[in-house]
């Protein structure tokens, strides 16, 4: 458990680390709040030779909005994230999923941009993010370049991040006031990472869905935005047909791993637990 | 007498003595990050040697090359199997008769068996040095599953013992058999269950699991050739035997060989037997000349020392039609992995598992057990449990509750009719054991009552009336357990470790002002023995428990004793320090009638100090007696106040406890959420309720992790799965349940304070109490048993075979 040796860099400027970044190549990885890469360097699954630490640029914490968007700094942290009173007021579901991140301890390390750039399928906020159609922003050698979380990941620790690239914010559409939402995570115990989870942001109207956005949380080697699951109930007034409809529909794009939290067949069928329970909820807090 | 002097009861409430809820006083330091555990030291010159590991479950070692390794800056040796063969330790015997290799001598056994230990002189630079040590495998087939063991074609695993047809425990009958072990009656338990109105079977599993202590395996080896003398640092719950077999196996003179056991963080059986990094420290420090540090991490310790349970034990019962119990038949297929290095007194290879009838009165009961070898890691440690005895209490409870269910009646009520009688104590047990005293129904009345059983089941008949309706998802479990433990070990007549009897010791020292330093053979790893060892004392000597010091782990200064584990300090070591005090208090008796010019048959103890019958104004406290005694003893009586006492106790004790679990499931996610749990301990005499609750609370809070998920599993081609804390379950506040505890005392008849032990028992009555409300909770859609651990997912897929899910 003792990491290979690596050169430790701390640059001030998203410039200086992307220059950092070009000039090593693939030897160079970019670290946020360390909980994901740190592990896997101990276990020396990951031996990247420079480490281009991210905490000392000022400019990649905070949030703020801008018309109908809310832009998140990478560097933002999950504690940051539940304290702030915009996203509680705009976009509660991030403080709701952010709750549910392993523990208090960790909050305060682990970071928005890193949890969503890391590309490991365990994370919550990466299926949120697709649930909430965000981008994500790309700054790189020739300037910065927007990719929508829905189309970021390609497998497990892959993703559209090039290796001398940084990912500096997340812009995500605020949606309208009175939307319902709920982020349902099945876990074995607090700290572990989702056996499945669904996050829904749906609205209401008239007793009927207008909109309805579901995305799913560990069940396969990327997040998955359930776009079929979130066309069948929109329209529907969430009869229990529809959602069972819904339901498969969801299911049936999923592929998880049999691990310690379960067999394949059995984190499937949570993610429809999940959904269904995420739904429910949704609807209860949605007005109109 | 004026108004100043205090009262009797404020005398005796001054000592804070047996009773007392005194605060620990190794917390001060614990609190504050200054307890001084094995990784804090750092001596001089001190170097750190690191395991290369295999890989492969099963495989042949063909070549280990360590030159590129060696080459690195740093790099101090490299050792092999080939060069521990130059000292006559490439090999090391275990506590269970068999032995064990230390490096990797031509094959390896189990998925991170330890092949090379690498020396450096940092921590960085020993991993590094391990990336580079070269080691060419031939794999071979791999065995996991015990069942296929025996089978005539599994694979030869210990061709080091091909021809060896008489083991430790006897005759083997098959290349991958250890021993069969057999207790009772077989042809009269055959005939009960001829004549049986009723007989049930089950196999009953319980699965591979590991202690985890917080702080892993660790010790520092430091050889003084000068001097000729070794001196290991360790995380030892057993300091004195380690030194014995240390100097057994080093040649060492045991009196050049000091080994201190610092502050240790848990053990729970982990931290008894000695491993390949212990032995592996040593030689490198008779090496290098120099210090030398070695320290597991999470994944070595979950992998390769000491696992526990792997325990498959198919129960019979049979009964007469009205629930009364006429035998029991339990064989077990014991998986022992590569080597058998189980922690067990020698004797006994399967430990006290003929603990197996349990509370009842079986009239007969014939038990087999029948270890194996497989390609998974040693060990077989008693988790926080006397040895095998959680394994017996989750089988016979188990039993019960299937039996119930057959007969249809209520498992608390099976359990009534069959205890063993308050009048049948001391009782003799059908497989050998003499039970010193109980009282099972008052103890089980007073459970139910409180937590108010009928009432319970009265609820979970109306939820299952309303799941069957659809109304609900959720069902209800109620949990029953009722054990009975074994522990204490133990009597000479039937205990020792390699030859060593089981006895402890105590020593105390009153020092001319009446305060005390005091040293045990048994070594805290969290239990408080600081705090309540000074207790004992302050009953039996009237100081005050403030003012003794109580030291334990240095076996230099410490009187030799066979350590903590099983339960065992308080019926051993707690008994010697009795006894030791008493010897004591028996010299200031004769100091104070010396003093009050009085025959010592003429004074009367009084809690602190010895009056005269009939004049209490007439006294003298300990703490006169105590400078009296260095100062002015009576004439021709040697001056001093202190005692030694060794104590091999007549019997084992038997704490026992009743407790009830209630639980809901819900079926569609497998989740199970406890909604109460009562545990009622019977431990004979209590010494500190506060530490008792506390053990209570942290051996549930372990049993609720093992019934409920945490396992080490392997798959087939012999990967340890899990063997880290992402996956191995350590519950944290939030999911550990609330704890209710409460208690009735029976003291122990045989015991100078009638004390039991209680810091397993919650460990061995927990497990079923959940396993079994689980199983409880599906019996009506037709269930007779669901295996362990009982995590989510396999509650869910229990359900789906039930039909729960439409």
């Amino acid at each position: 458990m003792i990491p290979g040796e690596f050169t430790y860099h701390r640059p001030s400027s998203v410039a200086e680390a992307v220059a950092i970044l070009v000039s090593h190549g693939d030897e160079a990885r970019p670290l946020s709040g360390g909980h994901s890469l740190i592990p896997m360097m101990k276990l020396r699954m990951a031996a990247p030779e420079h480490l281009v630490d991210l905490g000392g640029i000022a400019d990649l914490k905070g949030v703020a909005e801008d018309g109908d968007t809310i832009t998140v700094g990478a560097m933002t942290t999950q504690s940051d994230l539940i304290a702030s009173e915009l996203l509680a007021a705009k976009l509660p579901i991030v403080r709701e999923t952010s709750e549910l991140i392993a523990d208090p301890q960790i909050r305060y390390l682990g970071t928005l941009g890193g949890n969503v750039a890391n590309g490991d399928p365990g994370n919550d906020m990466p299926a949120l993010m697709q649930c909430l159609n965000a981008d994500y922003v790309l700054t790189g050698p020739d300037g910065d370049r927007r990719v929508p979380a829905r189309d970021f990941y390609e497998a497990a620790y892959f993703t559209a991040l090039a290796p001398e690239e940084i990912l500096t914010s997340i812009r995500i559409p605020v949606p309208p006031s009175g939307h319902g939402y709920a982020y349902e995570k099945l876990k074995r115990k607090v700290g572990d990472y989702a056996t499945a989870a669904a996050a829904v942001v749906l609205t209401m109207s008239g007793g009927a869905v207008s909109t309805c956005s579901v995305a799913l949380t560990n069940v396969a080697d990327t997040p998955l935005f359930a776009k079929e699951a979130g066309e069948i109930l929109t329209g529907s007034s969430l009869d229990s047909d529809t959602i069972k409809r819904a339901v498969a529909a969801a299911e049936a794009i999923t592929e998880p791993a049999s691990d310690g939290r379960g067999p394949a067949e059995y984190r499937t069928k949570m993610a429809g637990v999940m959904l269904e329970r995420a739904l429910a909820r949704a609807a209860e807090r949605a007005q109109g | 007498m004026n108004d100043m002097t205090p009262t009797r009861e404020q005398r005796e409430a001054a000592l804070e003595g047996m009773g007392c809820k005194r605060k620990r006083v190794e917390d001060i330091r614990f609190t504050q990050g200054k307890g001084q555990y094995v990784d804090d030291l750092k001596l001089p010159g001190m170097v750190f040697g690191d395991f290369v590991r295999s890989p492969y479950a099963h495989a042949k070692v063909t070549k280990i090359d360590a030159s590129e390794a060696l080459k690195l800056p740093g790099v101090i040796a490299v050792l092999t199997a080939e060069d521990l063969k130059g000292v006559n330790l490439a090999w090391m015997p275990t506590l269970a008769g068999d032995v064990q290799m230390v490096l990797a001598d031509g094959k390896v056994l189990y998925q991170n068996q330890e092949v090379a230990f690498v020396v450096a002189e940092n921590r960085y630079i020993a991993d590094d040095a391990i990336q580079l040590v070269e080691v060419e495998y031939e794999e071979l087939p791999v065995l996991t599953d015990p069942f296929k063991s025996l089978d005539e074609d599994a694979p030869v695993l210990r061709p080091d013992l091909d021809g060896k047809m008489e083991g430790a425990h006897g005759p083997r009958k098959h290349h991958n058999h250890i021993f069969t072990w057999e207790v009772g009656d077989k042809d009269e338990t055959s005939k009960a269950f001829t004549e049986a109105d009723v007989t049930v079977k089950e196999m009953i599993s319980y699965h591979r699991t590991h202690p985890s202590p917080l702080e892993t395996c660790q010790c520092v080896a430091s050889m003084d050739k000068v001097k000729g003398e070794l001196t290991v640092w360790g995380t030892f719950q057993a300091p004195h035997v380690i030194r014995t077999v240390a100097s057994l196996l080093s040649t060492i003179p045991e009196h050049k060989i000091h080994v201190i056991a610092p502050d240790i963080g848990g053990g729970f059986g982990n931290k008894v037997g000695a491993y390949p990094g212990y032995i592996c420290s040593i030689v490198a420090s008779i090496v290098t000349g120099v210090p030398v540090k070695w320290v597991e991490d999470r994944m070595e310790n979950l992998s390769t020392t000491s696992f526990a349970r792997d325990y498959h034990m198919t129960t019979e019962i049979a009964a007469k039609n009205d629930g009364t119990v006429t035998g029991l038949k339990v064989h077990v297929l014991a998986d022992h992995g590569g080597f058998d290095a189980c922690a067990d007194p020698s004797k006994w290879p399967a430990g006290f598992f003929n603990i197996v009838t349990g509370s009842y009165d079986f009239p007969t009961a014939h038990l087999e057990v029948d270890g194996v070898y497989t390609n998974k890691a040693p060990g077989g440690v008693a988790y926080r449990c006397s040895f095998r005895v959680t394994e017996a209490a989750y089988c016979i409870e188990r039993g019960m509750d299937i039996l119930a269910q057959k007969l249809g009646m209520d498992p608390a009520d099976l359990r009534i009719k069959n205890f063993v009688k308050p009048e049948q104590f001391p009782y003799q047990s059908a497989l050998g054991w003499e039970y010193d005293s109980g009282d099972y129904h008052t103890a089980m009345h007073k459970a139910m009552d409180t937590i108010g059983y009928r009432e319970l089941r009265a609820e979970q008949k109306a939820k299952q009336e309303a799941f069957k309706r659809g109304e609900t998802r959720e069902i209800m479990g109620i949990g029953v357990s009722f054990f009975t433990e074994i522990v204490g070990a133990g009597p000479s007549k039937n205990c020792d470790i390699l030859g060593v009897a089981m006895f402890d010791s105590a020593e105390i020292r009153v020092h001319p002002t009446g305060s005390v330093i005091s040293r045990m053979g048994t070594k805290s790893q969290g239990q408080g023995h600081e705090t309540t060892w000074a207790q004992i004392i302050a009953t039996e000597i009237g100081i005050p428990a403030d003012d003794i010091m109580v030291e334990e782990g240095d076996t230099d200064t410490a009187p030799y004793g066979l350590g903590t584990y099983g339960s065992r300090s308080t019926p051993v070591a707690g008994a010697a320090i009795a006894l030791a005090a008493r010897k004591i208090r028996n010299k200031a008796q004769m100091i104070a009638a010396h003093m009050l010019e009085v025959s010592e048959y003429d004074l009367e103890w009084d809690v602190d100090g010895f009056q005269v019958k009939g004049n209490p104004q007439a006294r003298k406290s300990m703490k006169e007696i105590a400078w009296a005694a260095y100062h002015a003893p009576p004439q021709g009586i040697e001056p001093g106040l202190e005692a030694v006492s060794y104590y091999d106790p007549p019997n084992m004790t038997y704490p026992f406890g009743a407790y009830f679990c209630v639980m809901d499931i819900d079926v569609d996610t497998g989740v199970a959420k406890t909604r109460r749990f009562y545990a009622l301990d019977d431990c004979g005499t209590r010494i500190n309720p506060m530490i008792i609750e506390g053990q209570v609370h942290g051996g549930l809070t372990e049993a609720f992790a093992i019934a409920m998920g945490q396992e080490i599993r392997y798959d087939e081609t012999g990967n340890v799965m899990g063997a880290s804390f992402m996956d191995f379950f350590i519950p944290t506040a939030v999911e550990t349940p609330h704890w209710e505890t409460d208690h009735t005392v029976t003291p122990s008849p045989h015991h100078p304070i009638g004390a039991k032990g209680v810091g397993e028992s919650p460990n061995v009555g927990g497990v079923p109490a959940f396993s079994n409300a689980v199983n409880d909770a599906f019996q009506f859609l037709g269930s007779t048993h669901i295996q362990m651990p009982h995590d989510a997912w396999r509650i869910w897929q229990a359900a789906k075979e039930l039909g729960a899910h439409g």
